[in-house]
């Protein structure tokens, strides 16, 4: 039997990653995020998993990435500081094709900013922050329902193609509480397994080698240096740097049809809104208060990879409005792949802009 | 019983160490204690962070994770945190383990987490061409203090002490029976232990300090080795400790409370 609950964003979330299975919290305390910290502390060691507080968030997802490679489903939870800190060891992680996920309660930036009020300017930060060329998955939950499903989604997106996936949420939704239905189960997928006689990073046509766990006798090197096949470093050939670069990137984006996770209402609406997180709860009030089929909305529930398809479902699309909780972040994402005009709509301070706010610029653009 | 030998991943061979350098003796005794141990090879786990010292998990036959520079430590608590049934040894460098990665050291030896992590201190960056680190004496010459370091190096088996390690000793890449069995030793202690090496870099540190034979190197440090012991005679009798001599031996062996035992 399922159950109904009243809940706080961050508490769903963490019950969402118990749901899938969750067993490891590396942690470092930060606000707006504690809560998710607070209630694996409660909850994983009745669960038969492990919570360690850690010295720094270099050193919790540093722990994440070691005890990934026990084969366990393993996690933290952050915020704008401490994501910064994470960015060496994310790459790694994508480099070694590590499973696991991260909830970025987004706050206001840059540095310490507003550790209490909402932004969503990490958007660009979970795709590119690290060092090099990579690919990674982010999902945007906007209510505390999805706080839980698609934290539970994020572990099944990080085994299934072996890269770190982020959970990009922020405090308004964080901090919200809104009645909720818990699953008795939620759908999980695992690893691809290392099939016998298989090189620990030799890839078939998806990309996507097969994971021998610690302890299993396969003896795997992991390194962040380039590697062949066997994981052994190779780090002056050209060739080999170019196809492990070129296989990490594509195992992600050629996903991206399979990966996609969006909302379309109104599909022959002249203008669009295209939104992701708690701008969506704004559009979605103004949809319903002037029941207006001219006005469309797409809402994306995965990022990273971007589904420039998504856009193309409104033919008659004359302009795209994209309210974010930042300078205007994911709009020039959605500029590269359309010829109509993009209008960023930022806001910036920790609030949500008001149905009022946006109607205006709806009204300045039609 | 397997012996070193069996342990090396000899498709990885040869190695990139230079020629006279000290981190394969500290890796050949590192593979002797754990063969007395009787440990399978499928329960062990390598880890390491970045630099020479850092490579030697690449050319061992376990599981082996090398990670990013400093962070060794974290990547292994998380390793045998989760899965206590796993063995845990840190090979590291005197710039990973207390520059980059100081932070991690302290709370590793603080939460006394049940792993054996072995040091190999030769007073430089080796790797990135022999620049001065924490634990460059004062006055010696490198790469980035070419007027002789101005700063106090630190002593990182009393670091480890002070920060709460179960087992903590001192040798050099010259005691190798000494060393094998301080390993061993550290093998066996529940919680975190600390084995602190002292070895030879003569392509970054010897040729630059008046030690410009290998055997320069190692004859340094077999006559500037002062026991624990006869350290503490010498100071309990108020003789003066001679300049330039360093302690070796047992620091300390204890039963602080430790986490990641195996049940």
């Amino acid at each position: 039997m399922s159950r109904i609950e009243f809940m706080q964003g961050n508490t769903a979330s963490a019950e969402g990653a118990l749901a899938a299975g969750c067993r490891f919290f590396g942690c470092y305390p930060i606000t707006p995020s504690t809560e998710i910290a607070e209630h694996m502390a409660r909850k994983l060691p009745k669960a038969g998993g492990t919570f360690i507080p850690m010295e720094d968030e270099i050193g919790s997802i540093a722990s994440v990435i070691g005890a990934a490679w026990t084969g366990a489903r393993a996690m933290t939870a952050t915020s704008g500081p401490g994501f910064s800190l994470m960015m060496e060891n994310l790459g790694y992680a994508v480099m070694t094709e590590t499973p696991l996920v991260v909830v970025n309660i987004q706050r206001g930036g840059p540095s310490t900013g507003q550790p209490t009020r909402a932004a969503q300017g990490d958007m660009m930060q979970c795709r590119f922050g690290s060092h090099g060329d990579m690919a990674t998955i982010a999902i945007t939950p906007n209510s505390v329902q999805e706080m839980f499903d698609l934290t539970a989604k994020a572990f099944n997106l990080a085994d299934r193609y072996r890269v770190p996936t982020f959970v990009m949420s922020d405090e308004i939704i964080g901090h919200m509480r809104e009645r909720i239905v818990i699953p008795d189960s939620v759908e999980t997928v695992s690893r691809p397994p290392l099939a016998e006689g298989e090189l620990p990073f030799a890839a078939g046509d998806d990309g996507i080698p097969g994971f021998a766990p610690f302890g299993t006798g396969r003896h795997v090197h992991v390194t962040g240096l380039t590697h062949d096949e066997r994981g052994y470093p190779d780090t002056t050939d050209a060739e080999a740097h170019d196809a492990l670069v070129r296989r990490l990137y594509r195992k992600v984006e050629s996903a991206r049809r399979e990966m996609a996770d969006y909302e379309v209402t109104n599909p022959d609406a002249e203008s669009v809104f295209v939104t992701y997180g708690p701008p969506s709860r704004t559009v979605q009030q103004l949809l319903h208060d002037r029941q207006d089929e001219g006005v469309g909305h797409l809402r994306l529930r995965v990022v990273w990879p971007f589904p420039e398809f998504a856009l193309q479902e409104f033919a008659d699309a004359k302009v795209f409005l994209m309210p974010e909780l930042n300078m205007g972040q994911m709009a020039r994402e959605v500029e590269r792949h359309v010829d109509q005009p993009v209008i960023p709509i930022p806001k910036l301070g920790g609030e949500l802009h008001t149905p009022a706010e946006l109607a205006s610029v709806l009204e300045a653009h039609r | 019983m397997t012996s070193a030998r069996d342990w090396l991943r000899t498709d990885r061979l040869p190695h990139i160490y230079c020629t006279g350098c000290g981190n394969g003796t500290v890796i050949n005794c590192t593979l002797a204690a754990i063969s007395g141990m009787g440990w399978e090879r499928d329960e062990t786990v390598f880890v390491s962070g970045i630099g020479c010292s850092s490579r030697a998990p690449g050319y061992i036959q376990t599981d082996s994770l090398h990670t990013t520079h400093g962070r060794a430590l974290a990547f292994a608590t998380g390793v045998k945190l989760a899965k206590p049934d796993l063995n845990v040894v840190v090979f590291t460098g005197d710039g990973d383990l207390a520059a980059i990665g100081g932070n991690h050291f302290i709370h590793a030896c603080r939460r006394n987490v049940d792993m054996t992590v072995v040091c190999m201190n030769n007073q430089i960056y080796g790797m990135t061409g022999g620049q001065g680190s924490p634990t460059t004496p004062m006055g010696a010459q490198s790469t980035t203090t070419p007027y002789g370091s101005a700063e106090a190096a630190f002593d990182l088996a009393e670091l480890a002490v002070a920060a709460g390690a179960n087992y903590v000793a001192r040798w050099t890449a010259y005691h190798v029976k000494e060393l094998t069995k301080a390993i061993a030793t550290g093998l066996q202690t529940p919680g975190l232990s600390f084995i602190e090496v002292m070895t030879q870099c003569p392509t970054n540190y010897g040729r630059r300090n008046k030690q410009r034979r290998v055997s320069d190197m190692i004859e340094h440090m077999r006559t500037h080795a002062l026991l624990i012991e006869k350290k503490r005679r010498l100071e309990s009798e108020g003789t003066p400790i001679p300049e330039g001599m360093f302690t070796v031996g047992e620091l300390v062996r204890r039963a602080r409370p430790a986490m990641g035992v195996r049940r």
